[in-house]
């Protein structure tokens, strides 16, 4: 059990979104930033859908009633466990009677807090997001609250080898289409020359840009149609809408591009006045860019502790991480690996 | 069979009408394909979401008119009467723009017989064909940051019934108590494609 004395400034419980009901107009939702969940949650254990705590801007103070283990990975967070800097991208062991203090986000915009097994809120539609445009799933985090946890066995010492930077300059990679014809000749030419700025009024279904005006050919809405997160809509007035996972399930402004989905999770990152380019490629290189990302995520984890022990969680890591094909440690002059 | 990439997860497949993306979403639904993610079918797309890393794209684009020649799902057809209370915050100008008076335009939605077309937008939001054409107008300019649950509306050739409390741009011109998504029931959407529905003026 863990007591929320602070909920934050918006704290959400996120997994990996409800899959296969869009078809009833359920949106995914889900975490913004998908790879930085899959972090948090590699280096406490868990699978990657378990359930973890999308810290937004910053601000919650937890007190742990349980022994467990924690990690942080996304958007550079200020944070102590009682006086203690916490480090992100590490697994770390927490006593009971032990306060967490979540500061400002430094870098980014969310920041993921897994804990080993991770949250147990009740789900709804198999999933415990909380969609912020249905009014789904476990509400937002208030003061007061207790929350959850599954019990499971406990590891730490680990750490991510290259965490990602959150920068506020971006370049991002775009499939061009589907809806080109409807936009004047140059209109994909200029949009891929220019540099847009995320807006203020931006959340969890849509980032709002302003930017150089995309000139439409066609004034006209389209036939109501599916969307797709990373799909950069073009309303009338000529200024782009990127979406993000908490998008509702169809739409009706032509789209000029789509973020690829290696470079997604980067988009619930971005903060109001981030700049952003667009990079045109093509399918193979969206899908190398993917298989990429998924080979690294494979060894992405390494042991901090030297010796015996992280030999031990070594081999505990290689059974409860059926994925993970090799990691390594450093033990004196000598290294020892694992290589499935 | 007209069909265009969305990024590197999604295929947009054209259809002759909203019933055909219906019957090719259970045909294809059927298949339990390695790596699909989502079947969205709408007004004249069925939209086919994907894990490019395990789904065989094309493949499954060869194999489509294949899917499009099972034989269709007969769908247990429903109807339903929904009672309305018509005090819609749109009502008037609606009203204004067709020239219609205020009982008129409540005849005239009222009157219909609607097909529930398909799912969209939001949990259980129904596109419901069948729109009187003089009630036919665009949606607002400026969506509304936030329509009730339950707002009756309508938008160009259709109208709907909003399930939840969420931004929307349709014309609101009355307002139901009746639940339209309810995830503890089995099947969460009270009103599916292909279902008939009634609008019933409440005095």
């Amino acid at each position: 059990m863990i007591t929320v004395l602070e909920p934050g400034w918006f704290t959400s419980f996120q997994d990996r979104g409800r899959n296969g009901f869009a078809h009833l107009g359920v949106p995914q939702a889900g975490a913004a930033d998908s790879l930085s969940l899959r972090h948090a949650n590699l280096l406490v254990g868990n699978t990657g859908n378990a359930g973890a705590l999308e810290i937004t801007l910053g601000g919650p103070i937890l007190r742990f009633e349980i022994n467990t283990v924690i990690a942080l990975a996304g958007g550079r967070l200020e944070a102590h466990l009682d006086d203690s800097p916490l480090p992100m991208y590490q697994s770390i062991p927490v006593r009971a009677g032990q306060v967490l203090t979540c500061g400002r986000l430094l870098t980014g915009l969310r920041c993921y807090l897994a804990v080993a097994g991770g949250f147990s809120a009740e789900p709804v539609l198999a999933s415990i997001s909380t969609d912020t445009f249905a009014g789904f799933g476990p509400p937002p985090l208030r003061a007061g609250d207790s929350l959850s946890v599954q019990t499971h066995t406990l590891n730490h010492g680990w750490y991510l080898r290259a965490p990602p930077q959150f920068p506020d300059n971006v370049m991002l990679r775009v499939i061009a289409g589907p809806h080109e014809k409807w936009f004047t000749s140059s209109a994909l030419a200029d949009f891929l020359e220019s540099e847009y700025e995320v807006r203020t009024r931006s959340d969890r279904t849509g980032l709002r840009l302003a930017g150089r005006q995309i000139p439409r050919s066609n004034p006209g809405e389209l036939r109501t149609q599916g969307i797709v997160s990373g799909a950069i809509q073009v309303p009338g007035d000529g200024q782009p809408i990127l979406l993000l996972p908490n998008h509702g399930t169809t739409g009706g402004y032509p789209v000029i591009a789509v973020v690829i989905h290696a470079d997604q999770p980067r988009l619930g990152q971005l903060r109001p006045g981030a700049r952003l380019r667009f990079e045109s490629v093509t399918r193979a290189q969206a899908l190398a860019a993917l298989e990429a990302g998924e080979t690294d995520l494979r060894t992405a984890l390494v042991p901090a502790d030297p010796g015996l022990l992280a030999a031990r969680s070594l081999m505990q890591l290689a059974k409860s991480h059926p994925f993970l094909q090799e990691a390594s440690v450093q033990m004196g002059q000598r290294k020892l690996r694992l290589r499935r | 069979m007209n069909t265009r990439f969305v990024g590197d997860s999604a295929l947009l497949v054209d259809t002759e009408n909203a019933q055909a993306a219906q019957q090719l979403r259970a045909a294809i639904h059927r298949q339990s394909l390695k790596g699909l993610r989502e079947l969205v079918p709408a007004y004249n797309t069925l939209l086919v979401e994907f894990d490019p890393l395990e789904f065989d794209v094309m493949q499954f684009i060869r194999r489509l008119p294949q899917f499009l020649k099972t034989s269709p799902l007969r769908n247990l057809v429903r109807e339903h009467d929904i009672e309305v209370t018509y005090n819609g915050e749109d009502l008037k100008e609606v009203a204004r723009v067709t020239g219609l008076s205020v009982i008129e335009v409540i005849q005239y939605h009222s009157a219909a017989t609607y097909t529930v077309a398909f799912l969209g937008f939001a949990p259980g939001f129904p596109y419901l064909a069948g729109l009187d054409p003089k009630l036919q107008m665009p949606r607002l300019k400026s969506p509304r940051t936030q329509v009730p649950a339950g707002a009756v509306a309508i938008a160009d050739e259709f109208s709907g019934v909003y399930p939840q409390a969420t931004p929307g741009g349709w014309r609101i011109l009355g307002h139901t108590n009746t639940v339209l998504f309810d995830v503890s029931r089995p099947v969460p959407a009270l009103l599916m494609p292909g279902d008939i529905v009634h609008f019933r003026p409440l005095a």
